[in-house]
């Protein structure tokens, strides 16, 4: 299939729709709302549903019916949309169902404005609901990313009955690239889909038989028992942090006199400043976690050669990642952060300058 | 090869345009791009800009802190940005919003009355086309033939006579970037 050149926005929904959601209930916000807007478009030409519901709140609570019910569902909002949200991602969780929440970030806290941040990792990635869950969290850095981790989102959320996060933000949500899209699923692969849920989730009970009957619950009031199922779902987690760590190296060498490490679009500015400083001989190579949960801890260790003699971590955010970075330098070199935050984005061009300050 | 373009101009103007079709075209040519505009409470009369990047290699950045190409429609754009193209790089700017022009030395800057020139050929709104034409005639960043197969496809058949004198004004910008 030829590229198309898209909003990450509009690319993300045509790749959900692709890998077979037919349901989608979301509240507007910027800078997401393309989004929304595509699905409003589209989802009727595929027979799905699209529904603006009254808030996120509602719109979390009716993913989480459409999912106990083993459909392909998903929400999107921006953080404090996302925020909102959170209370039906923990109830998702608990419950163990898959479902699909993308959160194209904006400046924060509170209101905060609409450029482009990554103040929600905190909250996507140690928790932002109640309770003991975890959600896997994926971070694209391309338009052409962001859509591909619609599909692998449904595809993990299936495998795992738990609900995954694409954590992007506002400058992927409104930048255009070229991005190739896979053939969609057709409606027989949809429905098998489906059918393959039906060990747990809500069907037509066919044969009439009692013991088809599932209930879909958050709530386990014998201490005893919700002991059980949230240490049930944490074998779960290992198992997730076992197979889907993902992490992409680049520029990494034994000359490398730094290591840099960095998320989402914010990878792409210290790509470029790392190029640059390449012309000029200097070594310096970045590990950039794709998933942020589970964590690439091990990678980051392993990646530090024996020349480099600092870690750098940039994010459009406080330092959020630092704590996760720190944990897998585990001491062997000193860690520093610079970011931005309040929506402000860094240049390739002040990037350079902090790293070359390390020299 | 990497080329990294900023065009700024007032909200209106059509300069994420000027963004957008470059982009279609050079990814028409197999090349890799990118296109990020300024977004927010923009409105008719503010500011906008977009950052245009088009390549052979994988683009790291969309975020261009250094244009090989500055597309200026009016003043502000030229003071915000003109300062940070890179040495020998390109400023092409609008004479009829521009009145204090650029002072840099080390660049080749390229500059014409473009509102009346893009009223002469019809309407002042093929302004961003004559920039295009103007871009192409200088870089040959993209070709002509993309530009004219992307905006045929475009318009889709509707009013031709629009897609006439938008090529129009791509033609006339190419004849004042050549020189």
């Amino acid at each position: 299939m030829a590229k198309i050149l898209m909003k990450g926005n509009e690319a993300v929904a045509e790749a959900a729709i692709r890998a077979g959601c037919r349901l989608y209930f979301a509240y507007p916000i910027t800078p997401q709302s393309e989004l929304i807007e595509y699905m409003a478009r589209m989802m009727p030409k595929v027979n799905g549903t699209f529904l603006q519901a009254e808030s996120e709140v509602s719109a979390i609570n009716m993913v989480y019916g459409a999912a106990g019910c083993g459909k392909r569902v998903m929400t999107s909002s921006s953080s404090p949309g996302v925020s909102l949200k959170m209370e039906g991602i923990s109830y998702i969780a608990g419950a163990q169902l898959p479902a699909v929440i993308i959160n194209v970030q904006r400046g924060g806290p509170g209101l905060g404005d609409i450029q482009p941040a990554q103040g929600d990792y905190f909250q996507a990635t140690k928790g932002g609901g109640h309770g003991d869950y975890r959600l896997i969290v994926l971070a694209p850095a391309s338009v052409q990313e962001f859509a591909d981790m619609a599909s692998e989102a449904f595809e993990l959320a299936d495998k795992y009955r738990n609900p995954v996060m694409i954590l992007a933000d506002g400058m992927l949500g409104q930048m255009m690239e070229p991005v190739e899209f896979k053939a969609p699923k057709t409606d027989e692969e949809i429905a098998e889909l489906w059918k393959q849920h039906k060990d747990w989730c809500i069907q037509p009970n066919e044969d009439g038989d009692a013991k088809h009957h599932h209930e879909i619950n958050s709530l386990e009031i014998d201490p005893l028992m919700l002991e059980k199922h949230v240490n049930k779902i944490y074998a779960k987690y290992a198992e997730i942090e076992k197979n889907e760590i993902r992490y992409e190296e680049y520029n990494i060498s034994d000359d490398n006199e730094i290591l840099c490490v960095a998320w989402g679009t914010a990878s792409r500015i210290v790509k470029s400043a790392i190029n640059e400083l390449k012309k000029a001989g200097k070594s310096i190579g970045l590990i950039r976690p794709i998933n942020v949960w589970p964590y690439p801890y091990e990678a980051v260790a392993k990646a530090i050669g024996p020349k480099v003699k600092q870690v750098y971590v940039f994010e459009l955010n406080t330092g959020q990642m630092l704590d996760d970075v720190k944990i897998g330098v585990n001491g062997k070199v000193p860690v520093k952060f610079w970011g931005k935050v309040g929506g402000v984005v860094f240049t390739p061009a002040e990037i350079q300058a902090k790293l070359e300050e390390c020299f | 090869m990497t080329k990294e373009l900023i065009c700024a101009g007032f909200g209106g103007q059509g300069v994420l345009t000027i963004g957008r079709f470059l982009a279609q075209a050079g990814m028409a040519e197999g090349k890799n791009v990118s296109w990020l505009p300024s977004y927010g409470p923009e409105m008719r009369g503010g500011t906008a800009n977009v950052s245009t990047v088009i390549s052979d290699e994988a683009i790291a950045s969309p975020i261009v802190s250094y244009p090989d190409i500055l597309v200026a429609l009016n003043q502000p754009s030229i003071e915000k940005f003109a300062p940070s193209i890179r040495p020998g790089g390109i400023l092409i700017y609008n004479t009829n919003m521009c009145p204090h022009g650029c002072k840099r030395d080390d660049i080749d800057i390229i500059s014409a009355p473009m509102v009346d020139i893009a009223k002469e050929i019809g309407d002042q709104m093929v302004l961003n086309m004559l920039a295009i034409g103007i871009i192409i005639g200088k870089t040959e960043i993209v070709s002509y033939a993309a530009m004219e197969k992307d905006l045929t496809q475009y318009m889709g058949g509707r009013r031709p006579e629009l897609l006439e004198m938008n090529l129009k004004a791509i033609k006339k910008g190419i004849e004042i970037g050549k020189g």
